[in-house]
């Protein structure tokens, strides 16, 4: 570019500026807002790199350097969180994605309007409550008094004693992936649904005149017509695999199973803001963060490479 | 799928595998609520005999009586109808405003505007910074913290920005022939114009003010003022096995001496029946806003 043009191009910009100083106005405001309440926090980060006591600023701290990452990286604790975050976002997002999946298949062949609609109402429900309330459901379900799951299997001579699930540890990440699934498949079909209703019709006319039945009509026209949506959703929620929720694990965990209930954002209130390392607590939420932000951009460019639509 | 002609055996046995399975499904999904209702109601001594299933066995009041006539509760739903009502309103016209704003093609920061915004999604100062930023701003043991800080959500703005994007420019323009200013034309075209996807947004942002515990649980559980209602119902639960919440000690404390008695399970029962009556009754009403706001945001989640 000539110097002259971007002279030209400068110019305009200023003046575009100005003749849009109302709507710059405007903005100030929510700018200021969102920076002091979501980039501001990010200056903190430099308590990590310290050792943060309480009553002095921020400034004026001991610096450690990478101490505090380097206990992060020592600490067994660390890689049981780890592995607890990851097995419970994969078991959620392969078992939540299969349950959504085959939902909205199902309710795609109901040529029932009413029945369908009714469904479908109903299916979307727990998603709108909190996981306090679903916390306490799954709680009364499982429990060794008169919980429905146990009453049922004794009933049906499958087990003789009630079984106490929430204190099995091993049975803790599958017990987070069911009530998942229980609280979000009908809100996950909804996508598949419209994917399902965006497919040519006309698919399935030629397909029947080749004497395809249901299920073939399923497994070869539906099943790859909605494969770009499948897989958008998946790599988009690849990203998120170190945020494995938090809530459900805190609700439902206790004391037998905490090993492996253990998520990042516990391990940060009970490894650090509890035991007043907010420096440590700061180093884990660093990792967190960073790794987050690299597997979301990594999830774009994968998404991007497969032709499909930008998610960032 | 269009379908002619007679049904073949391998329809039949289609269709009986899906409504059977349906059927399953809202069995699963609703047996949960609505014994928890049914224990609700029942006396609490009697449930704990077991045996409740989905009508009350020894129909009583008492629980939320108990419940209903204890401050504590009736004050922490105050805080959260008022959390939810201020977020909601206040929340929905400032993403709103933004929207319109970063909508705008002509805009010099649109494009950095929006980055700043999105950039949001994917990182956060974590629990520590955060919490230190509160209390510099004074918003620890404030009731502000609910309202304030998330004013904005960057997947909001999204969604209203797509539905912006979808109107004509010819609204905006033949209002700025006419000499109206940016801030009449929000106001007066492009909110109406916007109505269907602001009622999606204002249902989400209720749904998730209503919902949220864990800010009260960093900033405000030293100020028992400012609980809310889904915090007291998270201490039933966490205290339910030991017996050790102070709501629920002094229940039963309240209940002794008395011939009715409550038990943690019928607290928790009652609780959770009053926390999410509001979402349950409003819900089926607004079910289609949800919807179509889900499909409006479509994949650009």
């Amino acid at each position: 570019m000539t110097t002259s043009a971007s002279a030209v191009q400068r110019k305009t910009f200023w003046h575009r500026v100005k003749q849009q100083k109302v709507l710059i106005l405007m903005t100030i405001p929510f700018l200021v807002h969102v920076i002091i309440f979501r980039y501001v926090p990010i200056w903190g980060w430099l308590m990590a790199f310290q050792n943060y006591w309480p009553g002095k600023s921020i400034l004026q701290q001991t610096w450690v350097g990478f101490e505090n990452f380097r206990l992060l990286f020592n600490d067994p604790v660390f890689y049981q969180v780890l592995r607890n975050t990851l097995a419970m976002s994969v078991i959620k997002l392969v078992m939540g994605t299969v349950a959504s999946i085959v939902l909205a298949l199902m309710l795609n062949e109901v040529r029932i309007m009413w029945f369908k609609k009714s469904v479908q109402t109903i299916s979307y429900l727990p998603h709108f409550i909190s996981w306090v309330v679903a916390a306490n459901l799954v709680r009364d379900a499982l429990s060794t008094d008169g919980g429905i799951i146990n009453e049922v299997l004794m009933s049906l001579r499958i087990i003789k004693e009630p079984i106490m699930f929430l204190g099995i540890p091993t049975l803790f990440w599958w017990i987070i992936g069911i009530s998942h699934v229980w609280k979000e498949v009908g809100w996950g079909a909804i996508i598949y649904l419209a994917a399902i209703a965006a497919i040519d019709p006309t698919l399935y006319e030629s397909a029947m005149i080749d004497g395809a039945g249901r299920l073939k009509q399923i497994w070869y026209i539906t099943l790859p017509s909605i494969r770009p949506t499948i897989s958008v959703l998946l790599i988009m929620n690849l990203g998120w695999v170190l945020s494995a929720g938090f809530e459900q694990q805190y609700l439902l965990q206790n004391g037998r199973v905490i090993d492996y209930a253990r998520v990042f954002t516990i391990y940060e209130l009970d490894y650090g803001i509890k035991m007043m390392r907010y420096s440590f607590a700061t180093a884990v939420g660093i990792f967190r963060s960073v790794v987050s932000l690299i597997l979301v951009f990594s999830a774009n460019q994968l998404a991007k490479r497969w032709g499909q639509e930008r998610l960032v | 799928m269009i379908r002619v002609g007679r049904k073949t055996w391998e329809d039949i046995v289609i269709d009986v595998v899906i409504y059977l399975s349906l059927i399953f499904l809202v069995v699963v999904t609703l047996y949960p609520f609505l014994n928890t209702l049914a224990v609700s109601f029942n006396d609490a001594m009697d449930s704990s005999r077991g045996g409740i299933t989905l009508w009350p066995r020894k129909f009583t009041l008492y629980n939320y009586q108990t419940l209903l006539t204890r401050s504590q509760i009736y004050h922490a739903t105050l805080v959260s109808a008022a959390r939810t009502i201020l977020s909601t309103c206040l929340g929905t016209f400032c993403t709103a405003m933004v929207a319109y704003i970063i909508s705008r093609k002509e805009f010099v920061f649109r494009r950095l505007v929006s980055f700043i915004y999105v950039l949001t999604m994917y990182i956060d100062g974590g629990l520590v910074p955060t919490y230190f930023l509160m209390r510099s701003l004074g918003l620890v043991n404030s009731f502000w913290v609910y309202v304030v800080p998330g004013l904005v959500s960057a997947f909001n703005l999204i969604v209203i920005r797509t539905y912006i994007a979808g109107l004509s420019d010819s609204y905006v323009e033949s209002a700025r022939i006419d000499g109206a200013g940016e801030f009449t034309i929000f106001l007066r075209i492009i909110l109406p114009l916007c109505k269907p996807v602001l009622a999606t947004i204002a249902l989400f942002i209720a749904v998730d003010n209503w919902n949220a515990w864990f800010d009260t649980f960093l900033y405000n559980s030293a100020n028992a003022q400012l609980s809310t209602l889904q915090y007291e119902l998270m201490k039933v639960l966490q205290s339910a096995n030991t017996m050790s919440g102070s709501l629920l000690q002094a229940l039963s404390r309240a209940a002794a001496g008395t011939t009715n008695t409550v038990t943690p399970r019928a607290i928790r029962a009652t609780m959770t029946i009053i926390v999410s009556v509001p979402i349950v009754v409003v819900y089926p009403f607004l079910q289609r806003y949800f919807v179509h706001g889900l499909t409006l945001g479509g994949i650009k989640e």
